[in-house]
């Protein structure tokens, strides 16, 4: 088998362009689940009446569906009832609705290591319970949770192969396309699989990095 | 004498504590006077710790009364916060902020909670530094630093909150045999300064050169209080006496 | 109205068809789980050998998988193994294909993690008592590492039942197709008619995977001590 490399450098610009769509949908819907997760786990952790009920159900909502399935029920259900969004509109809300709730897990799971004593040692200087937080809490919980916050950003990034599903000219698309048009599958399927180890190996050695430097950087040595 | 000398700094009176309705602390009684230091003895279990974390509003309590100058600290709209920084705590497993150096441990309290000038507490938190022989770890954290460091720099922590009576619970218990000593001398040059201090304790000589008062409990009573050289010579109770008898090979 | 218009979308025929679908749905998923855990499990064991070259292999084999998302290596082997060998292969062996290695990967690392984090005087002690090979895994080691993997492994279930939910995209004919072929009939009667079948199955899908999460938080919180 001999690869045909005019076609490779041909599709170039097509795979450049969808990948540059894929990093923005994910960046939007990163950033959107990282707000969405710590507004919830806020709310967890103040114990806010009813809406931590709201927060509870949308976690459990969002973790057991799968993210084709939301997206086809906002893409195609949701825009019956009048709503018109637009795909790209789409894929970021699904991402987010998905990558919310696990963010969410992630800073509650942060939450959740910073010991008692540590909190009880805050309490007996007198630190009312939002400088405990903001003192005490949460940097030591950021720090905690940065390895999931960091696996979940690559859990999201992974998703957004599916956001094509929903008529998006993404990496998927763009590889289907060719398939179909020029019967160049291995060479397209190579491409795809570059073009997603580009975005997503970088991606994992700067968490490791950070992970680390976070850890131990931040708290001395 | 005047009445305000008369009164206790710290008084307990009928305080009863439960937890999952099961008995933890009961009938206990006590006075405490500005300057004593009262040691707290007894067998695992048997609730001193909680006794101090009671003192400290960390564990509520169902029946009885704390009073601090006269004022109860019981009820509900008790401000812990503010009493809190009243009566400094250094606990077991020594608790510095991680995220913080040694002075920014320091400082929270003093300038977040009680709102005062910074260089003020500075050249407070220098001195006392000085005088537990770490003032060169200033800017270290905590993870640099040894057990026996950790636990004076939370002394001082508390210190420099300028707390009316300090309590100490357990605070040799997980640090090495040979970095003890350091953290015991430092309470007992606090004791010499006439610091009002609760220590919870199973280092037996330290607790009968230190101690005004010893305090036994066992099971949640208190079965004895004694001057320590009583206590530790001739000790009225049984419990006390196979207590200290497990002390001596 | 709104009655009316339920009615027309789910007519017992509809929702026998559906019914269908979710059994090639559950068919996938339950031999892929199925596969992916035994020989995950052999996958795990190889993980924890002392040679540095299989440890290694092992590592590259988990992290190819993990790298790169689920639906691209469904389209590797739906579209390019077919045509590089020149066979066809059905949508739905692919998935099963797909989903058993990416299972055995994830659930080797499980198992790896429960062996790994006994501790070591587990061993030692078994050695000690003079228990082979076979039967310090047979009795001291694989009971106390089932607790320790068990959660994980649920959770890794989960994951797959969800993820099955991609294989309508290499043309499976499965509850989400299914779906989509009844949208197709009833639009023109019934314009929502996607909205209510979306719906559907996002509830069908929770409906199976809520109580296996539960399942998985319930055993990690009952073990962890």
């Amino acid at each position: 088998m001999s690869i045909n490399w005019d076609f490779i450098i041909n599709s170039i610009p097509l795979y450049e362009k969808a990948a540059w769509l894929t990093l923005k949908l994910a960046f939007w819907g990163i950033l959107i689940s990282l707000v969405i997760g710590l507004i919830c786990s806020v709310i967890q952790y103040f114990k806010i009446r009813i809406l931590r009920s709201i927060v509870g159900a949308y976690i459990e909502l969002s973790r057991n569906t799968p993210l084709l399935i939301q997206l086809y029920f906002l893409y195609f259900g949701l825009t019956k009832l009048g709503l018109t969004l637009s795909e790209n509109t789409c894929a970021i809300i699904g991402l987010s609705f998905l990558g919310g709730s696990y963010m969410s897990e992630a800073f509650r799971g942060g939450i959740e290591a910073v010991s008692k004593s540590q909190i009880e040692s805050g309490l007996s200087l007198g630190l009312s319970k939002i400088q405990l937080a903001r003192y005490v809490i949460l940097p030591q919980a950021f720090s905690f949770s940065i390895s999931s916050i960091g696996a979940n950003c690559i859990f999201l990034l992974k998703e957004t192969s599916i956001v094509g599903a929903i008529a998006i000219l993404d990496l998927m698309n763009v590889t289907k396309d060719l398939i179909g048009m020029y019967y160049q599958t291995f060479e397209s399927l190579l491409m795809l699989v570059i073009a997603y180890l580009i975005i997503l190996l970088p991606m994992s050695f700067l968490l490791t990095w950070l992970e680390r430097k976070v850890r131990y950087a931040e708290f001395g040595n | 004498m005047s009445s305000e000398e008369k009164q206790p700094l710290l008084e307990i009176k009928d305080l009863y504590k439960e937890y999952d309705k099961k008995m933890v602390l009961n009938d206990i009684q006590l006075q405490i006077n500005k300057g004593e230091v009262i040691v707290v003895l007894g067998p695992s279990g048997c609730g001193k710790s909680t006794l101090l974390r009671c003192l400290n509003g960390l564990e509520p309590i169902q029946g009885g009364e704390i009073k601090l100058r006269g004022k109860s600290l019981s009820g509900k709209d008790v401000d812990w916060q503010k009493i809190r920084q009243h009566i400094g705590m250094v606990f077991q497993n020594y608790d510095l902020f991680p995220n913080m150096t040694v002075i920014e441990n320091i400082l929270l309290g003093p300038i977040k909670v009680q709102k005062r000038d910074k260089n003020q507490v500075l050249m407070q938190a220098k001195e006392l530094l000085d005088r537990v022989g770490l003032l060169d770890r200033i800017d270290a954290y905590p993870r640099q630093l040894s057990g026996g460091q950790k636990q004076r720099i939370a002394i001082v922590r508390a210190l420099c909150m300028n707390p009316e009576i300090m309590l100490f619970d357990e605070v040799t218990a997980s640090l090495d045999p040979e970095m003890v000593r350091e953290v015991l001398e430092v309470i007992l040059g606090l004791a010499k300064q006439g610091m009002t201090m609760i220590i919870v304790t199973h280092e037996m000589a330290f607790a009968q050169a230190v101690a005004d008062r010893i305090v036994f409990l066992d099971a949640g009573n208190i079965c004895e209080i004694a001057e320590p050289q009583e206590f530790f010579t001739d000790p009225k109770t049984e419990r006390a006496k196979q207590f200290l008898n497990i002390f001596q090979y | 109205m709104q009655s009316s218009v339920i009615s027309m979308v789910f007519t017992s025929q509809n929702l026998m068809r559906l019914m269908g679908g979710l059994l090639v749905t559950a068919r996938i998923a339950f031999i892929s789980i199925a596969i992916g855990s035994i020989a995950g499990i052999g996958f795990g064991l190889l993980m924890t050998s002392k040679s540095k070259w299989i440890k290694g292999i092992c590592r590259l084999y988990l992290e190819i998988f993990r790298i790169i998302p689920i639906l691209v290596w469904l389209y590797i082997v739906y579209f390019g193994i077919t045509s590089a060998l020149n066979i066809h292969l059905e949508g739905e062996l692919v998935a099963m294909i797909v989903f058993s290695l990416w299972g055995t990967a994830e659930m080797g690392d499980i198992v790896r993690g429960a062996l790994e984090s006994l501790p070591r005087h587990q061993i030692e002690s078994g050695r000690a008592l003079g228990l082979g090979f076979w039967k310090l895994y047979r009795y001291v080691l694989i009971p106390q590492a089932v607790r320790r993997m068990l959660p994980g492994a649920i959770n890794l279930a989960t994951r797959m039942v969800k993820t099955t939910s991609l294989v309508v995209l290499i043309g499976v004919v499965e509850v989400v197709k299914v779906g989509q072929q009844i949208i197709e009939v009833s639009r023109f009667q019934v314009q929502t008619a996607s909205l209510w079948i979306y719906g559907l199955l996002f509830i069908l899908y929770f409906i199976i995977c809520y109580p296996l999460s539960v399942l998985s938080k319930r055993l990690e919180a009952k073990w962890s001590n």
